[in-house]
């Protein structure tokens, strides 16, 4: 199950004993692909290191000793009192809080799905997947209006709540639950007189772990990174997440070159977290899923 | 040939889900294990409670919404009340008359032209791209293919509005490390690959490792087999690995379409920057635009409900269109 998740170090060490000499063409086409891949994010380290007047007059990729690096971190996190830790704070709430309760909703519906038969369950499955094709983007405005009616609009929950359904996240754990749960532990736990209840709790969720991890990784990130329902339900700049706090520092700066360097720390602070959380994580989420689980 | 493909067509694929109860199927359909064996036997209420949450949720965020949006696009505000919602609530009907101010209006197919040239350079570009490196990382004897693997996905780890950003920086003309200054990334035309390449530099790493997993998951006998009859790598990955990656191509293929006609952070982002980016640009702009700063709500939510019927529309049209190329392909 778990081979094709091997970490990358492995896989290299196997190629390397295997291998007599290099193949060159798709080692040099590999090494291209990285290079387009990490050298906007080398820039950006780089660029992050210079003060402003540097960052005009300096090689772009030559990194700057003077202190710049430090006074731009200062000059970010005292910038309109240190509100950039706020949304920091912010996008850890609203990802971290929509992932858990996404995956806890979607793990439960996904495993009621595939491992009970009951009236509606086919047709209820059917509705919700079709749901994939509906642009969750293009369901901000309504359901702005919608909240607004009532009153629940700029806060976290207006931007939690709609994030928590996903037709996708529903559909990995169902397909999951069907193919790792066997009837025939269900079988034999119920004849040990466990409850359902229990039984789910105890051997169901156990047993659907890997999907549940991967759907609060995906979620993570999706919630993470979307930037038009925060865009629409907001309008309280403490409440921002990252997305939404360094574009409006971008459109306040726009005009003066003066506080590019400003924005150009924050974007790498903000990507930091994320790709560690992915270096760590990577061999416990199972991208495998992905393409296994929707293969024709 | 026709001994491969006898052996690739049913053979479950290691690695990705246990042998034999793997759906078969794709969303719409349900998988066969379903009906395998007769289940909670036993009265329980355990299904419908642990269902319920996820039921209100999608009732009262997707359906509901998608309900009112299409009830808000059929009314207009009354003419001679005041000029604001709070002041005067009364809507009255207006029939099609919303949907037809946005067909008859030149920019929104405009808008829509744009999006399409920005997919037309961006989705070819990530799935020819996508799976040359995952073809690469499968090669034999490639080095580098840990640390490519990792390069290539890290993007996926910036948001696009990040991503943006820092693409802005690029080639703004006075930060720009890549010649900004003797090219104008925000010109006319330009700009369209601009926007593309940020696209494309966010969800080619993902959309790699989708099909890697895939290749990794094929049997290896069957490329030992093309070895020892004498063929190339070139021709093992051409004519063997290609065909039998088609379906997921397709699957990837649509998934970017979809991706592609929500495009709306990219150029959102970059619009402070690029004067060749109106608050039009592309349509989900538009109905930003028309919502939030035309105040015009029935306006934006007939544009949102087009833009969805032409989306499953696309979609339906594309899936359809792949899987004939890919089954010719096949055979």
């Amino acid at each position: 199950m778990t081979a094709v998740t091997t970490g990358p170090a492995s896989a290299a060490a196997r190629r390397r004993t295997r291998s007599g000499r290099v193949n060159l063409v798709p080692t040099i086409i590999l090494a291209l692909g990285a290079l387009y891949c990490v050298l906007p994010v080398l820039w950006i380290v780089i660029a992050s290191t210079k003060t402003n007047d540097e960052l005009f007059s300096t090689p772009p990729f030559k990194p700057s000793f003077n202190g710049g690096f430090v006074s731009n971190i200062e000059a970010l996190f005292t910038y309109n009192d240190g509100i950039f830790a706020r949304w920091a704070l912010n996008s850890l709430i609203y990802a971290f809080g929509g992932a858990a309760l996404s995956t806890v909703i979607c793990g439960c519906a996904g495993y009621a799905l595939g491992k009970y038969r009951f009236r509606g369950s086919i047709w209820t499955f059917r509705i919700i997947v079709a749901a994939v094709l509906l642009p969750q983007i293009m369901l901000a405005i309504p359901q702005f209006l919608m909240l607004a009616q009532v009153g629940l609009t700029n806060n976290y929950a207006a931007v939690i709540l709609p994030q928590l359904v996903s037709p996708f996240a529903i559909y990995l754990c169902k397909i999951y639950s069907e193919a790792s749960v066997s009837d025939d532990i269900l079988e034999a736990a119920r004849v040990d007189g466990g409850s359902e209840w229990r039984i789910f709790l105890a051997i169901g969720t156990r047993l659907i772990a890997p999907a549940l991890v991967t759907v609060f990784l995906l979620q993570f990130i999706a919630i993470w990174n979307n930037f038009l329902l925060p865009f629409v339900m907001l309008n309280t700049d403490r409440l921002y997440p990252l997305t939404e706090g360094l574009y409006g520092l971008l459109i306040i700066t726009g005009g003066q070159a003066a506080q590019y360097s400003i924005v150009i720390i924050g974007v790498l602070l903000s990507i930091i977290p994320l790709a560690l959380l992915f270096l760590s994580l990577q061999r416990y989420w199972r991208v495998d899923l992905l393409s296994g689980g929707v293969k024709a | 040939m026709s001994a491969i493909e006898d052996q690739a067509g049913p053979r479950p694929r290691p690695g990705t889900l246990p042998p034999g109860v793997g759906p078969r199927r794709l969303p719409g359909g349900l998988a066969p294990a379903f009906r395998s064996r007769p289940r909670g036997r036993r009265r329980t209420l355990l299904p419908q409670f642990l269902l319920a949450p996820a039921v209100l949720l999608f009732l009262l965020f997707t359906v509901a919404p998608g309900v009112y949006a299409i009830y808000l696009s059929f009314l207009k505000p009354q003419i001679g009340g005041g000029l604001l919602g709070n002041e005067n609530p009364k809507d009255v009907f207006a029939g099609l008359e919303n949907y037809r101010a946005t067909l008859a209006d030149s920019e929104f197919w405009h808008s829509i032209l744009r999006m399409l040239l920005v997919a037309g350079i961006g989705v070819p570009a990530t799935i020819f791209f996508a799976t040359l490196f995952a073809l690469c990382l499968d090669a034999k004897r490639a080095r580098l293919v840990g640390i490519a693997r990792l390069a290539i996905f890290l993007p996926y780890a910036v948001p696009g509005v990040i991503a943006s950003l820092l693409w802005g920086f690029i080639y703004l003309p006075a930060t720009s490390p890549i010649g900004g200054d003797h090219i104008d990334y925000f010109g006319s035309g330009q700009v369209f690959f601009s926007v593309a390449n940020v696209a494309v530099w966010g969800v080619l790493g993902f959309n790699m490792v989708v099909l890697y997993t895939t290749l990794r998951s094929l049997p290896r006998e069957l490329f030992e087999a093309a070895e020892i009859d004498g063929a190339s790598e070139l021709q093992i990955a051409l004519r063997i690995k290609l065909p039998l990656l088609a379906p997921t191509m397709t699957l990837v293929t649509v998934f970017s379409l979809i991706g592609a006609l929500q495009l709306f952070n990219e150029p959102t982002t970059l619009k402070p920057i690029a004067n060749a980016i109106s608050s039009t640009w592309v349509p989900l702009m538009r109905v930003y635009t028309d919502a939030f700063v035309n105040n015009d709500i029935h306006r934006g939510a007939a544009t949102s409900f087009l833009l969805i019927i032409m989306t499953v529309a696309a979609t339906a049209v594309a899936n359809l269109l792949l899987r004939r190329i890919s089954r010719r392909s096949e055979r």
